[in-house]
């Protein structure tokens, strides 16, 4: 889906009126932006359920969709550099909120390994990292909804409350190219759970064996 | 190439290059975990056969 979308985006949807081909990266920065946002609320949303039910499954997957929501933050402030690097000539400013605003959010998230791992394992680190990652949830909407508060044209906005500044066909193609990395994300979230259950598991079996 | 379109290819490929490690280091760690597994497995049965 992924794949379909990305030629969509290049061989499909035409050029910016404005920035010509460079619009292109449009494509894939923000379906990232926004599947970190969704990887970090998912993470949040686990942390949640543990603390309500005490189920401590629920850490590893918090910690999981938040170690995705991470990586997939980082290729947002990369591709987003990129893109700024084309359009204003510089790699990153400071003066633009939504900028520093997800630069924040990002770090709060990437200090969550921090705090995780300078506790022992048990109950208090799920319960510490599970706490921590529902504050850092504070931080998605404000992120979010910065661009509108500052009211800057520097980054630009495209959806809004009329609806999306797009003709149908880039916005098809924007559909799908997002479509496509939600689904890469869950593929991803999926085979990481997996494995660090394996892991868990081979552990406890280790333990049982000495 | 013009210069946008060299920033462009420069975006998409760190995407792709991002999942190649990303599937790489999962790789990896399979092969780590069938490792030990089998490692498991030989030391269960050396127990239970002594």
């Amino acid at each position: 889906m992924l794949v379909g979308g990305i030629a969509l985006a290049l061989f499909w949807a035409p050029e910016d009126a404005n920035q010509g081909f460079s619009q292109k990266i449009f494509y894939v920065h923000v379906p990232i932006a926004l599947t970190a946002y969704a990887s970090f609320g998912f993470g949040a949303w686990k942390a949640l359920r543990l603390l309500w039910t005490g189920g401590t499954h629920y850490d590893l997957e918090s910690y999981t969709a938040i170690h995705i929501g991470v990586i997939f933050g980082l290729l947002t402030l990369v591709t987003g550099s990129i893109w700024a690097k084309i359009s204003w000539g510089y790699w990153w400013t400071w003066g633009e909120r939504q900028l520093v605003l997800f630069l924040i959010l990002f770090l709060f998230y990437s200090a969550y390994f921090m705090l995780r791992y300078s506790t022992e394992p048990g109950p208090r680190r799920e319960r510490n990292s599970a706490v921590y990652a529902l504050f850092g949830v504070v931080l998605i909407p404000v992120s979010f909804l910065a661009v509108r508060i500052a009211g800057t044209i520097l980054h630009p906005t495209i959806f809004t409350h009329e609806g999306a500044n797009l003709p149908g066909s880039m916005l098809f193609a924007f559909c799908v190219c997002l479509a496509g990395m939600l689904a890469l994300a869950a593929t991803l979230y999926r085979v990481e759970l997996a494995g660090k259950r394996a892991d868990q598991s081979l552990r406890e079996l280790r333990e049982l064996l000495a | 190439m013009t210069t946008a379109e060299k920033y462009v290819t420069a975006a998409y490929l760190v995407l792709l290059a991002s999942v190649l490690v990303y599937v790489v280091i999962i790789g990896l760690k399979v092969t780590r975990l069938e490792q030990e597994l089998a490692d498991l497995t030989r030391t269960a049965r050396e127990k239970l056969g002594g």
